[in-house]
């Protein structure tokens, strides 16, 4: 109780000190709250991932399409309860920086695959009977103020024209790993076209969506898929989507790597700069401690009285810092750049990790001053005139 | 008692050949060479010389703050050279009460807080501490001033509250390096009739360092360093 009383007094005895020092610790505890979710937003989509859900795509490269009529063979693979299309189709929504995913997608049975995407039945249906028909993320419909019976105009890039949509549907997410920014339409309406345009391009499919009947059984599956097309013009391969999706996740690995060191870095910078806060004030206090010690009391209590100041004073800007990085977030999560994310949310883990932060922080910062003050000779500290 | 009769007429500080040097460098730095001294229980010594004598050093050395090179030091027939660090810091906290010349309080905490800080180390209750605490600044006349922070207080007021610091736990012995090397006249005259009244009436044993003749005045017996050695005072 005194001794609390004790710390809490010094630390607000420098105000200008303390105050700079722990404006740091926010900041720092914030940018590293953000890097932490950007992190964990990149691996967001992997995690939504059902575990029964394969995708079967070229062997060679996701470049590389494959003909259509795999589909018929794949189904005859023992395990397989579904296969489902989907095709990407790369365009361009009014200007290149209104990024979103398109997909051309089998509209009789491709959601039936994805129950995570919340349709009210009519919707659906409505985009069943409508061959230009869309389905589009709510977060997409948001953004763009879209509403059910707009028409969307798309450039292709890969597929040359504009191409011309109908919202005839807007799905929900089961939960916040759900991805609601995609933009769904009929892959017959791609194909029909292609096949008058440039028929040599008609009938290919970028991935199959294979549903297992038994997520304990993806490994056969995948076995018995591939063995299908062995030796074909196209060889496929057949993976859980997890590890699909991670496959993505890889080709930018470093950026996040790179993201993750940032965020430890700020760390360690922090560290340095609550360091030299305690290294000042223990120093200054150095006739105080002597004082002490005179008195009678431990080489202990002097060492936990440092320790006590730079851990409260990490606590109170981590705090402040924890709460910050929520509305920052949340701001971040709806700006342009936020919203390319399927969901941007500060995760438990990274509270911790930033919890963690406040303690190492203020352990590491505090060490060597309270190990020199709580060993600090009587005599020669007396002496010490702050 | 009268079995211990005997006993009580032993100094209560008995210093024999104590030596200290500092090594700077390699070089020893003799400060103070072969002194010997007793002081009686409830004497009241006043510890003059020149800057640089070695006065401070002395007192250091009686208070248990600081390890002599050489000799022995017996307090209460207890030699505390043999201490290790940690009984030395209980043993000061139950026998040595210490008066500085900078009042060496916690700017922190009120002058209520700071006389309690030495209390912390005993086993008393809060009330206990409180009763006491209240007693001894009533003591030293600052009654009306415990709410009040060290810079809320004059110089001279600063002294008492760190009187009232030594004594609260009611050691055997007060160590007073310059007590009034701070103060102006009058405020050094009301700290050296407190410490006066210690002794006289509380029978405080009282070991001072000063510059001053007229604080010198206040004790019972003057000892004069010189270069390190003991010149016989007057008694
Ligand atoms: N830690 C130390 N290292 C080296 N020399 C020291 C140390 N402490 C004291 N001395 C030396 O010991 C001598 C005596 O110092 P001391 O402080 O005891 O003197 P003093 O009589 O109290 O002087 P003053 O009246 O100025 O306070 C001085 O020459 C001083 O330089
Ligand atoms: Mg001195």
């Amino acid at each position: 109780m005194y001794f609390l009383k004790l710390v809490f007094k010094n630390i607000f005895r420098a105000k200008l000190r303390t105050a700079l020092t722990m404006i740091g610790l926010v900041i720092a505890i914030v940018a590293f709250g953000l890097l932490q979710t950007v992190v964990d937003a990149w691996y967001a989509g992997s995690n939504g991932a059902s575990a029964s859900r394969m995708v079967t795509r070229n062997a060679i490269s996701l470049v590389f399409s494959m003909p259509i009529y795999y589909r018929e063979r794949i189904k005859t693979v023992d395990g397989v309860k579904a296969v489902s299309i989907s095709n990407w189709f790369g365009g361009i929504y009014k200007e290149p920086q209104n990024f979103f995913a398109q997909f051309a997608v089998d509209h009789e049975n491709f959601f039936d695959l994805y129950p995570e995407f919340l349709i009210p039945p009519e919707q659906l249906l409505a985009f069943k009977r409508d061959r230009q028909g869309a389905m589009v993320g709510r977060k997409l419909a948001d953004q763009y103020g879209w509403k059910i019976g707009d028409t969307i105009p798309i450039r292709g890039t890969i597929y040359p024209g504009t191409w011309q949509f109908t919202v005839r549907g807007i799905y929900d997410g089961k939960d916040d790993t759900t991805v609601v920014r995609q933009f769904y339409f009929h892959y017959d309406y791609l194909n029909e076209e292609m096949k008058r345009k440039s028929p040599r391009r008609a009938d290919q499919v970028g991935i199959f969506i294979v549903d297992a009947s038994d997520a304990s059984r993806t490994a056969d599956i995948s076995r018995g898929v591939d063995a299908e097309f062995k030796n074909s013009l196209a060889e496929t391969l057949t993976e859980t989507e997890k590890a699909f999706q991670l496959g993505f996740v890889a080709q930018s690995e470093s950026i996040v790597v790179a993201i993750r060191i940032v965020s430890f870095v700020v760390i360690i910078i922090i560290m340095a700069v609550v360091a030299n806060t305690m290294a000042m004030t223990a120093r200054e206090r150095l006739s105080e401690y002597a004082t002490l010690k005179a008195l009678g009391f431990s080489p202990a209590f002097v060492a936990a009285l440092i320790f006590g100041e730079a851990l409260m004073m990490c606590s109170i800007g981590v705090g402040i810092g924890i709460l910050l990085t929520f509305p920052i977030a949340a701001g971040f999560a709806n700006s342009p750049a936020g919203v390319a994310f399927a969901a941007f949310k500060v995760s438990q883990t990274t509270i911790l990790l930033q919890l963690g932060c406040a303690l190492v922080v203020g352990v590491v910062a505090s060490l060597v001053p309270s190990v020199r003050s709580a060993n600090v000779k009587i005599v020669d500290g007396l002496r010490h005139i702050g | 008692m009268s079995a211990t009769a005997g006993k009580t007429e032993k100094p209560l500080v008995e210093i024999l050949h104590l030596v200290k040097s500092y090594t700077r460098g390699d070089q020893d730095v003799p400060v103070l060479q072969d002194i010997s001294l007793n002081v009686a229980r409830g004497d009241f010594i006043a510890l003059m010389g020149p800057s640089g004598s070695g006065k401070s050093t002395l007192l250091n050395l009686i208070a248990g703050i600081d390890k002599p090179t050489g000799g022995t030091l017996l307090i209460d027939g207890e030699d505390i050279t043999q201490l290790s660090e940690g009984e030395l810091a209980d043993w000061r906290a139950s026998n040595i009460g210490f008066i500085f010349q900078f009042y060496n309080l916690m700017p922190v905490l009120n002058a209520f807080e700071n006389v309690e800080l030495p209390l912390l180390l005993t086993n008393l209750s809060k009330a206990e501490r409180r009763e006491r605490v209240e007693l001894t600044l009533s003591l030293v006349g600052l009654s009306d001033r415990m709410e009040h922070y060290p810079n809320e207080l004059s110089g001279g007021q600063q002294q008492r509250v760190a009187i009232a610091r030594a004594i609260v736990t009611d050691p055997t012995i007060l160590v007073c390096d310059e007590p009034t090397g701070d103060l102006d006249k009058q405020s050094a005259t009301d700290v050296l009739a407190m410490l006066k009244k210690l002794n006289s009436e509380m029978g405080k044993t009282i070991i001072m360092v000063t510059h001053d003749a007229h604080a010198a005045e206040a004790a019972k017996r003057m000892v004069h360093l010189e270069k390190g050695e003991l010149i016989d005072g007057d008694s």
